[in-house]
């Protein structure tokens, strides 16, 4: 091929369309290792256990029809409609928590002038070092001696306040300008009138970003619900999933439609909610 | 105290008042536990998990001496030391590739990240899935009859790939964030300097990314050591190969929780918080060797 890199012709132009190909196909091969499981499992779901464990020929489409049964199976034995109720009550009360605490503190870290500011914050940074393994017995006393066990209090509970949440508040407030607050004040408006009416709209980005980062949180975690809603009714989806594994150890259709069940929901979520989920995760790192 | 105004006491009562559910909550549900933690780690947990006998460090000296405590934690430092260089490796050349103006780059972003909405829960069972030796799809592609989750050999690279796998997404975003922070312009003159695309990626790319990869990199050690659901759920504990992928934040759960000795879970959770705390000392050493910021 020509080597007209400097001066743009047909070459050049062909080269740009060769490279771009070859990017798409690795994108491409790339997208399907990202994307078989997810098929596999859709498909696996749908299959009758026979189906699913035949080895020859190799089919991979359900070849006697669409078997809804697994899911209606599961949905019942499991009682899929109370772990998600279940579940969506803990993701909506820990974002609900979470953002409310630590926009509080956040404006105030970040905006006001207090007394033992700097210790108290430092007690926000020292949390968010410690792995949250060092919580997790203690905790776990607590709600066990205020007979809290297989509730909904016991789910939230670690969630109720957020130091990670607090820190990227905090900078989020910090990064306004002042003359706004400034504006307000000479208006006659007093801390709690400027933090409800002026700043707090102006931080939805970072309670967004708080937001869906407490909610995925709180839907992957799978130690805490373990540990304190071990009953079917209490659970979690994951806690849930967990049981079903251990009890349809060879049933993969019926594994695969529960898989199904637990993830659907958030990545239809996630499709609809992309930018803000990216824009989390991006702030929020590989805290998750 | 000096003498505040009127104005800077107002202040003052607001600014306590909106960290003090903040506060009391970290009191009460981070602190609290982290020194009855310590405090449980010199104590001898009572049958039944009901009463503490003070012990002093004997704790200490049985895990010095506890070689699955050393065994579990080898499996998460060797899950790191694979599993992060990979996922970094690949979601940089991902992040490269996909910071352009393309076709279906929304789409390629959209899919490497969804294994980040799942959770690992289901991830692992979709994988255990595939994994299976006899009917799983792994083995029908390849034509292999390889024992991926219960081999001892083989389990620990298994649980790599899935990790690999749900990682990449997450990576290749903050590296994206990244690498969209870089002035377009110092390519421009290095390329007039005769730099090259390989040149410019390693002189220019990566010193300028060396933050948002310490940073990487810092959370993924400190993150394998935490590890938990992924391995819980994808491997059966009662497998031969479940002792070569136990991490130690399993070996925490098991003796807090299933063989109910707090005492001896809290020293691990101690030794996991000395652990991090050395990891994280040795990497801001090395920090200022390679990480660059402006």
């Amino acid at each position: 091929m020509n080597k007209t890199e400097k001066k743009p012709g047909i070459g050049w132009h062909l080269k740009q369309r060769m490279t771009s190909g070859v990017i798409h196909l690795f994108l491409i091969a790339g997208s399907l290792v990202m994307i078989v499981p997810f098929i596999w499992m859709i498909l696996t779901a749908f299959k009758t256990k026979t189906e699913a464990i035949s080895i020859d020929p190799f089919y991979i489409l359900p070849q006697a029809g669409w078997h809804i049964e697994n899911f209606i199976e599961v949905w019942n034995s499991y009682n899929f409609l109370l772990l998600y109720k279940n579940t969506l009550i803990m993701i909506a009360l820990r974002v609900l928590c979470a953002c409310l605490t630590a926009t509080l503190a956040g404006y105030a870290f970040g905006r006001l002038k207090f007394p033992f500011k700097n210790f108290l914050f430092a007690l926000v940074l020292i949390q968010m070092m410690v792995p949250g393994q060092i919580f997790t017995i203690p905790q776990y006393l607590i709600v066990s001696k205020l007979h809290m066990l297989n509730t909904q209090f016991a789910l939230v509970l670690p969630g109720i306040v957020t130091a990670f949440g607090t820190y990227l508040c905090k900078q989020g407030y910090q990064s306004l300008p002042r003359s706004l607050e400034e504006a307000a004040e000479i208006d006659g408006a007093n801390v709690g009138q400027r933090f409800l009416f002026v700043m707090l709209p102006l931080t939805r980005s970072s309670l967004v970003s708080l937001g869906v980062f407490t909610a995925l949180f709180a839907y992957k975690d799978l130690m805490w619900p373990l540990l304190v809603a071990p009953q079917a009714g209490a659970t979690t989806l994951t806690a849930g999933l967990s049981r079903l594994q251990g009890q349809f150890v060879s049933d993969y259709p019926q594994i695969m439609a529960g898989a199904v069940m637990a993830v659907v929901p958030m990545i239809v979520i996630y499709l609809i909610f992309q930018k803000q989920f990216v824009e989390g995760i991006a702030t929020s790192g590989g805290k998750l | 105290m000096k003498k505040m105004t009127s104005r800077q006491k107002s202040e003052a009562i607001w600014g306590l008042a909106f960290v003090a559910p903040t506060i009391i909550g970290l009191l009460i549900l981070n602190y609290y536990p982290i020194f009855e933690t310590f405090y449980q780690s010199v104590c001898k947990t009572g049958d039944f998990g009901i009463g503490n006998e003070f012990i002093g460090l004997k704790n200490f000296v049985t895990l010095i001496h506890d070689k699955e405590v050393f065994r579990t934690l080898f499996n998460s430092f060797r899950y790191a030391a694979v599993s992060l260089p990979v996922t970094i490796a690949i979601s940089l050349v991902l992040a490269v590739l996909l910071n352009r103006k393309m076709k279906g780059r929304g789409i390629y972003r959209t899919i490497y990240f969804l294994p980040m909405v799942c959770a690992p829960a289901a991830v692992a069972m979709v994988w255990k899935w595939l994994f299976n030796q006899n009917y799983g799809l792994l083995n029908h592609i390849f034509g292999t009859d390889i024992n991926w989750i219960t081999d001892p050999k083989i389990a620990w690279i298994s649980v790599i790939i899935v990790g690999v796998w749900s990682g990449i997404g997450n990576n290749m975003i903050l590296l994206l964030g990244g690498l969209q922070d870089i002035p377009k312009d110092y390519y421009e003159a290095a390329a007039i300097d005769g730099s090259t695309g390989i040149h410019s990626f390693f002189h220019i790319t990566i010193p300028l990314l060396s933050p948002m990869l310490f940073f990487i990199i810092q959370t993924g050690i400190i993150g394998a050591l935490q590890l938990f659901d992924l391995p819980f759920m994808l491997m059966d504990q009662s497998s031969r190969a479940w002792p070569t992928v136990k991490t130690i934040t399993y070996l925490f759960y098991e003796y807090a929780f299933e063989k109910g000795d707090k005492g001896y879970g809290s020293t691990i959770v101690v030794f996991m918080v000395v652990i991090i705390g050395i990891i994280t000392f040795i990497l801001q050493k090395t920090e200022k060797k390679w990480v660059h910021y402006e």
